[in-house]
């Protein structure tokens, strides 16, 4: 039986390993849901706006991006971007890229589903008091749609941060690098693992009590 | 940027072109390599699916369970306790954490390693999708099924489950899929499949983007294959007359 000794544990530890590694998460899963959220909710406008030459770039782009692990798209943004504007870029740099376009895809998914959620009559109502398209998005469908999804984007959000932690694929400075290499330091890898597992638990379990606590607020107003 | 696909056919020593693209006995090509690393993923991949679907099964109904409060909150704190660690974390605590803690688990192979790391993860998903299968079969089946005497057992058996599950077949397919892409994540263990041939042929041949295409059309033609095996299941076993319900967006 391996003696574990967590005494590497200490303010010093954490200054100079973890809390860089802690804020490029937090950073990257901000940017991500803000840019994918956004430009999620521009290809679910595509796919919703009946014209073919829409819909047909946004699903083709949905569809490849869903079928394909994070993995390989971090791996391909790596290659790419760089290749594309022509100069080479940081490991972080190019994961934020590519987690934006990536969850694009999947809160496009999310914002379509909350935008057919709506009652036709609403849309009516807003062509009726001679909204247009962009009016009636802005203040009559996207609202709700918002609303009723936030529990789903909520989720997307804690599966988003887990996931963050792929960036390892191309060696960028994550929170569980911040533990690795803390560990790699001490000598220590079995301990520094461990407090990993219960940073990422004790993080996404309180971000899922908080969206269990907002679907109960939902369900109660209703 | 010209595509070089030749690339394929080159001795994976030598770098010389085979003719016929394929090696033979310890000479081999990239392309043999490809194969056997989409051979790996497959089996990663369906050897979790089995674990995930037994365990899952299990842990969603020990979670529906009446009067049985103790073994609903094992079944909540498994789903919550894999759900909230990120897959890659879990990997590594199978690989390095839990062998270093519990000696004879040195012993296992690394494949073994990944399938408990894949299978119990995508359990606790699954054993949410089971447990709302349950859940949403009206309570007089559970009724009748104890009132012509089965015992639990039996009236999960044969009341409960077969109708829980065709409910579910949608949301299983999509987690099918997602066990596939997943065991990608398996590249951190250096388990020889089509993500770690992506990282180290890419760099070996410098024709990343020749072996990424590859790499990427494999997991997308086995995330297809799945679909349509779990789509001729739904179709057979369809019961006449009831319409299955499929579950919300999200998720990867």
């Amino acid at each position: 039986m391996l003696n574990l000794d967590f005494s590497l544990l200490n303010w010093g530890l954490i200054q100079n390993f973890i809390l860089k590694g802690l804020w490029f998460s937090i950073f990257l899963t901000a940017v991500a849901t803000a840019g994918g959220i956004f430009f999620g909710t521009l290809l679910a406008l595509m796919r919703l706006s009946g014209r073919k030459w829409l819909d047909a770039p946004a699903a083709l782009y949905v569809n490849v991006m869903r079928s394909v692990p994070l993995v390989m798209v971090i791996l391909w943004f790596f290659l790419l971007v760089p290749l594309m504007i022509g100069r080479p870029i940081g490991a972080e740099y190019s994961a934020v890229v590519t987690f934006v376009a990536f969850e694009a895809a999947y809160f496009s998914e999310i914002m379509r589903a909350g935008i057919q959620s709506i009652p036709r009559g609403q849309v009516f109502a807003g062509q009726a008091v001679g909204m247009t398209y962009a009016q009636n998005m802005k203040l009559v469908i996207l609202p709700q749609a918002f609303r009723n999804m936030l529990p789903v984007l909520l989720t997307q959000t804690i599966i988003l941060f887990q996931d963050t932690s792929l960036v390892y694929a191309i060696g960028a400075y994550d929170l569980l690098k911040g533990f690795e290499t803390a560990g790699k330091n001490y000598g220590r890898p079995i301990e520094t693992y461990l407090m990993a597992t219960v940073t990422y638990f004790v993080i996404s379990y309180s971000l899922s009590s908080v969206v269990k606590a907002i679907n109960k607020k939902i369900a109660i107003i209703r | 940027m010209a595509m070089d696909w030749m690339v394929f056919c080159k001795d994976t020593l030598t770098g010389d072109v085979m003719p016929g693209c394929l090696g033979s006995g310890r000479d081999i090509t990239y392309l043999n390599w490809l194969f056997s690393a989409w051979g790996w993923t497959v089996s990663v991949s369906l050897t979790a699916l089995v674990v995930a679907l037994v365990v899952g099964s299990l842990i969603g109904v020990i979670r529906t369970l009446p009067s049985s409060p103790w073994l609903a909150r094992l079944g909540n704190a498994w789903v919550e306790l894999f759900r909230n660690i990120p897959l890659l974390v879990q990997i590594f605590l199978w690989y390095f954490v839990l062998p270093a803690l519990v000696p004879p688990m040195k012993n296992f192979p690394p494949f073994i390693l990944v399938v408990l790391a894949l299978g119990l993860f995508t359990s606790a998903r699954i054993a949410e999708q089971v447990r709302a299968g349950i859940l949403a079969l009206p309570k007089g089946q559970r009724y009748a099924g104890m009132a012509l005497g089965f015992t639990t057992p039996q009236y999960y058996r044969y009341v409960l489950l077969p109708m829980a599950y065709r409910i579910i077949i949608p949301p299983l397919t999509s987690e099918s899929m997602n066990i596939f892409k997943n065991s990608a994540v398996a590249f951190a263990v250096s388990i020889p499949e089509l993500t770690q041939y992506a990282l180290q042929v890419g760099e070996e041949t410098a024709r990343p983007i020749e072996v990424y295409l590859a790499v990427t059309v494999l997991y997308a033609i086995s995330a297809l294959v799945i679909n349509r095996i779990f789509a001729w299941i739904e179709k057979r076993a369809r019961v006449p007359g009831f319409v299955s319900s499929g579950t919300g967006a999200g998720g990867h």
